[in-house]
């Protein structure tokens, strides 16, 4: 697998938060990650993006320390992940929701941040920060999807971590949150916060200071997102990382039936009218 | 273990449980109509003089029984609703102890085992005139210790169940036989070997000679004391159990 280190850009200058070596997981007999090895700077927002069925999840277990593995090691924050002591350093929103939904927002926070030691202050200041002060002593349950998706992300807030590992916290957010998120995001990494945000919507990728594209359970390329698009031929995000996904499987032998690229352009069978929403569609395997 | 997630823990659960009125009306009331139902089906029995009646029997064992088997099933639907919704993940991802996780459900059901059982102790004494020589405050006592017992077994049950339908089948699995060899229907001297060899070591053997133990005696006894103790250690023992299932690192 000779494309999957190629042209890994490392950011010089900061620390690393998070470094794997060689990771492997297995699940059941399927390969999920098969040897990653890459760095996280601290203090930025990285992004993880990939195709689903990619490894995105499974690696950010790893990272939290929830994940066996099958060979290979995390280290986060010098520390090998699952460590006690990162317990109070790392939060972990799962991609749906895991809130109580028979409590009210508050109390939800309330339970969270006591695992913290944060108090009534904290709570407040979690709530406010995702927008949902005027929906605080209501019951988790009553509110719609993207209220309860920011619900279990003011549950990892209020912890003020100093590693945040979260999944897919966008999806089924309008436009409106989903930037006022990302600002959000961007403030906590220039004081210092270290975030790692999957998605699978290649728009987010601008937002992110550093990329992972994951395809495959393989380290496709680790980059910015300007140089994605350089890569890529396409100030279209989406488009850039079809192509280096086209030219990753030219690379390797062992793609038959691969049509070969032309630069710039979506391959014939991705060409549905969906399929520019989300590489999802166009490149699962 | 640290006290403050702990009773963050109880509150939570606690909390919990109180937006679920119907639930806890359940809890409350239930075991009381069961036992009104238990007196008026012995409501015309005719004894010999001097022979107790067999509501100070049944009713009395009823009372440890109902905390157990509603703390069973109310605590192994709620841990695997916690194992399934990512609750439990993403709490074993913070500093939280799985001592503290599962002591904070512990005393949570306790704290409304030990209301259903004054509510059906007190129906049992005052209503319906439960004839023991012992106290009733003892009695709840052990309907708490029960309940414990149950929380317990709850826990450890719901890491065998992937659904709550299988869930609830545990209860004709952990619970029916425990009820079926305790001493209520058969005297467990008058059972056949292998029978009795299996009342003896199942724990609501022990509750319920520990309730014969207040029942017959004005004042506490060694004999409830042991019996006591020995339920309190199964239950650590099955807490322990419990928390073995607890994972951080799954795969």
């Amino acid at each position: 697998m000779s494309h999957a280190a190629a042209a890994t850009s490392t950011i010089p200058g900061s620390k690393a938060a998070v470094v794997t070596r060689g990771l492997r997981v297995t699940r059941g007999k399927v390969p999920v990650l098969r040897g990653l090895d890459f760095s996280i700077p601290t203090g930025r927002i990285t992004g993880l993006l990939g195709p689903s069925g990619s490894g995105k999840t499974t690696l950010m277990r790893a990272i939290v320390g929830v994940q066996r593995l099958s060979s290979g090691s995390v280290e986060v924050l010098g520390l090998p992940a699952g460590h006690p002591t990162l317990r109070h350093q790392v939060g972990y929103v799962t991609q749906s929701p895991s809130v109580y939904p028979d409590l009210t927002v508050e109390a939800n926070v309330r339970y969270f941040g006591a695992m913290h030691s944060k108090g009534r202050a904290e709570v407040a200041e979690a709530i406010a920060a995702v927008g949902l002060e005027a929906q605080a002593r209501q019951k988790t349950a009553d509110l719609s999807g993207g209220q309860l998706s920011r619900v279990s992300l003011a549950c990892a807030l209020v912890a003020h971590p100093t590693l945040l590992v979260l999944d897919e916290p966008t999806v089924g957010l309008d436009p409106v949150l989903r930037a006022d998120l990302w600002e959000r995001f961007r403030s906590m990494a220039e004081s210092g916060t270290t975030l790692l945000v999957s998605s699978h919507v290649m728009e987010e990728a601008s937002h992110c200071g550093s990329l992972l594209l994951l395809r495959e359970g393989l380290l496709l390329a680790q980059l910015t997102p300007q140089e994605l698009s350089q890569r890529g031929h396409s100030a279209d995000l989406e488009r850039a990382f079809l192509l280096i996904i086209q030219n990753a499987e030219d690379g390797s032998a062992g793609s038959p039936g691969t049509v070969p690229p032309q630069a710039g352009q979506v391959p014939e069978s991705h060409s549905t009218p969906e399929s520019h929403q989300t590489p999802e569609s166009t490149v699962r395997s | 273990m640290n006290l403050l997630m702990m009773l963050a823990t109880t509150r939570r659960v606690l909390d919990q449980l109180r937006h679920d009125h119907r639930s806890v009306a359940l809890i409350l009331v239930v075991p009381a109509l069961l036992l009104t139902a238990v007196y008026f089906l012995f409501e015309n029995e005719t004894l010999p003089p001097g022979v107790p009646r067999t509501f100070d029997r049944v009713g009395l064992m009823m009372l440890a029984i109902f905390p157990f088997v509603v703390m069973f099933l109310v605590t192994s639907i709620t841990m695997l609703r916690e194992r399934t919704s990512g609750t439990l993940e993403r709490l074993l991802t913070t500093p939280i102890h799985k001592a503290d996780l599962l002591f904070g459900y512990g005393l949570a059901f306790s704290i409304m085992a030990a209301l259903q059982s004054l509510v059906a102790t007190a129906v049992a004494y005052w209503i319906f005139g439960l004839d023991i020589k012992g106290s009733p405050w003892l009695v709840v006592l052990i309907a708490v210790i029960n309940a414990v017992l149950g929380v317990a077994l709850g826990l450890f049950c719901s890491a065998f169940a992937r659904t709550e339908f299988q869930a609830v089948q545990f209860m004709p699995v952990v619970v029916v036989p425990q009820i079926l060899l305790c001493g209520l229907f058969v005297a467990r001297d008058r059972m056949n070997e292998v029978l009795e060899a299996v009342s003896n070591v199942l724990p609501l053997t022990f509750s319920v000679d520990a309730l014969q133990e207040i029942a017959a005696n004005a004042d506490a006894t060694g004999q409830l004391w042991q019996d006591a103790v020995v339920m309190l250690v199964i239950v650590l023992g099955v807490l322990v159990l419990a928390s073995l299932t607890l994972r951080r690192r799954t795969a």
